[in-house]
């Protein structure tokens, strides 16, 4: 990693303990702006715990750090204007059509009804929505709903977008289409911060970092990764890293 | 801008209500049931008491005295059994709730040696109210037949019997004492129960997390959920006034505006502990078993079916912390007698301390973060 480049993310020691089960053990990491972060581990590693600590959803229980230039114990809702969040579970409402999705969403980041205008007949073409605007969310196939969520965490232009598994449940067309735009988002100068259990898709990231038990084992670009641990994909390095584990599920 | 984002919030939570299958059906359908159907049923007027007479005397007066509790309205001489035996019987199968015996030479002993004659009324004590009624309304009747056969007979009662005339609800219909009440369950319900799941559901669905994660502030976000469950509870207010007059021709005696004021207080204080036990619950399953819990004790304790008055001292005490018996007090007070807010200050005191306590917690066990 280049010590020139800012820091959009930095946490160190960052713990969550759900009474005496440690979910997130003590993990300190950066995170450079403009990078695509893959965040891997098993199931109930603590992944999705500790993407909710950045994003302001759940209070650390010990560590600090950084995120868009502010704290993460003090200053949540400062940051809540800096990053967009795709859950894991598919979270837009349902019985609003797109575009109220799109305009809630947007009002609620504080743009202006020409920039929501602007951001959202953007989207519209570049996704191919357009002849979707007045479909309620849930009449549209589960391919599209993911692309959706996409553009609604990122319609305000956020410094970060936080992408709980974006892919699950979708197919490996759609799945090379939506990292598509993921690199595009990339290239605009966001930062991507993408937790996934399809390890193809980790060899998409600049950067991986592979949590077991709550702790990150392994932090470095995928071609170092294969080199330090003699493998030929990151899924062999995985099933190496997280053969340590010795929580269950 | 927050004005922006309230109204984006409002639009967005009017749009989901308009689409949402059920709940426009509850907001139109539910008031009118219970204010249509629930007076009709909620009822503790005593009308059909079954008496059995047990005539011993044979006499043309014993006679009359049958005749004329047939005669009434709400009672109905059922049989009429040779012996007291028979009688008993009848209210053991449950088919007699007071028995009259008049002993044998009533009438004869009632004109040589006045006042010393008397009848035995003995009543089922099983359903205590109607007991209660129904043995009053059968000695009254008894009394007005024997003054008039004494009248007729050229004996002027020395003293009237003692009379009552019912003040505010002139009829003792039970119905105008239900209706102003009746209200106070539906608020309970819309204003502060239907938010609650609202606010839940979004937990269930994930949504809320959507929203925690913007920079939208909680405060907006929960007014947004409760706004629109405000109006509607003005609105079903205003239909119960109307059906109230319409239907049973009961309009408050004191001011509309009182009701309003009361009724908006109440709504608050409903609607912050509505959003306390969203906060606190994790499923619907959860919040409506709570919620169940609070209506159980909302109707048994807040005076709407049973007088505060007749509980225990300890009950007493506990009912000031319920805060439907205020708005159940000013509803009735206001309704039939009229009052006023110098009469009622105390009740409209307390729903703004409990309504600033309510949405004070409701903030507080409010949080964006877990």
């Amino acid at each position: 990693m280049k010590s020139n480049v800012e820091k959009v993310i930095s946490v160190s020691n960052l713990t969550k303990r759900f009474g005496s089960f440690t979910a997130v053990d003590h993990i300190s990491f950066d995170v450079c702006r403009g990078e695509i972060f893959g965040f891997l581990g098993a199931n109930g590693a603590g992944k999705t715990t500790a993407m909710r600590m950045l994003c302001g959803l759940s209070r650390p229980t010990e560590g600090n750090g950084r995120v868009a230039g502010c704290d993460i114990l003090t200053q949540t809702e400062m940051i809540k204007r800096h990053i967009g969040y795709m859950s894991q579970k598919f979270s837009l409402y349902s019985e609003l059509t797109v575009d109220e999705n799109i305009r809630l969403f947007s009002t609620i980041y504080s743009m202006t009804d020409v920039q929501i205008m602007e951001a959202s007949s953007r989207l519209y073409a570049e996704l191919g929505m357009e002849s979707m605007r007045r479909t309620r969310v849930s009449d549209i196939p589960v391919g599209w709903r993911q692309k959706l969520a996409f553009a609604t965490a990122t319609i305000h232009r956020p410094d970060i977008v936080f992408l709980d598994e974006p892919t699950g449940g979708v197919d490996p067309v759609t799945r090379r289409k939506f990292w598509e735009h993921i690199y595009k988002a990339s290239s605009e100068g966001m930062t991507i911060f993408v937790t996934t259990h399809y390890l193809d898709e980790a060899e998409y990231c600049d950067r991986v970092s592979i949590m077991v038990d709550g702790c990150i084992s392994a932090l470095d670009s995928p071609a170092a990764l294969k080199r330090k641990y003699h493998a030929d994909t990151i899924d062999e390095v995985f099933r190496i890293v997280a053969s340590e584990a010795k929580r269950d599920e | 801008m927050k004005l922006r984002i309230l109204k984006a919030l409002l639009k967005k939570e009017i749009t989901l209500m308009q689409r949402n299958p059920l709940i426009p059906k509850i907001i139109i359908g539910m008031p009118l049931m219970v204010m249509l159907i629930l007076p009709l049923v909620a009822n503790l007027d005593v009308k059909d008491v079954n008496v059995a007479v047990v005539d011993n005397d044979h006499s043309s007066l014993s006679r009359r005295i049958t005749a004329d509790i047939s005669a009434s309205p709400f009672l109905t001489v059922i049989d009429v059994p040779l012996d007291h035996s028979g009688a008993i019987a009848l209210v053991e199968k449950g088919d007699v709730d007071v028995i009259l015996t008049v002993p044998p030479h009533f009438s004869r002993s009632l004109a040589i040696c006045s006042g010393n004659a008397s009848v035995d009324i003995e009543v089922n004590g099983v359903n205590a109210t109607k007991g209660m009624l129904g043995g009053q309304y059968v000695s009254q009747s008894v009394l007005s037949t024997i003054k008039g056969w004494r009248e007729e007979n050229g004996v002027t009662e020395p003293t009237q019997p003692t009379g009552i005339l019912y003040l505010y609800n002139p009829t003792l219909n039970f119905r105008n004492y239900m209706i102003p009440a009746l209200m106070v369950v539906l608020l309970i319900i819309i204003c502060g129960f239907l938010p609650a799941l609202n606010l839940v559901s979004e937990k269930e669905t994930g949504t809320i997390e959507a929203m925690n994660v913007t920079p939208v502030p909680r405060l907006l976000f929960v007014l947004s959920k409760l706004i629109p469950f405000w109006i509607v509870g003005m609105i079903v207010v205003t239909v119960g006034m109307l059906v109230g007059w319409i239907v049973y021709s009961l309009v408050p005696a004191g001011s509309i505006f009182l009701i309003y004021l009361a009724a908006i207080l109440f709504s608050l204080v409903m609607s912050g502990l509505g959003v306390i036990i969203a906060n606190r619950s994790a499923s619907m399953l959860q919040s409506i078993f709570v919620m169940f819990a609070f209506i159980m004790v909302f109707q048994l304790m807040s005076g709407l079916f049973t007088p505060i008055g007749s509980m225990p001292g300890w009950a007493r005490t506990i009912t000031y912390a319920i805060p439907p018996r205020y708005f159940i007090e000013i509803m009735r007070a206001v309704y039939l007698k009229g009052a006023g807010f110098a009469d009622l200050w105390f009740q409209f005191l307390t729903l703004v301390a409990l309504a600033v306590l309510t949405l004070g917690l409701s903030a507080l066990t409010y949080s964006k973060r877990s």
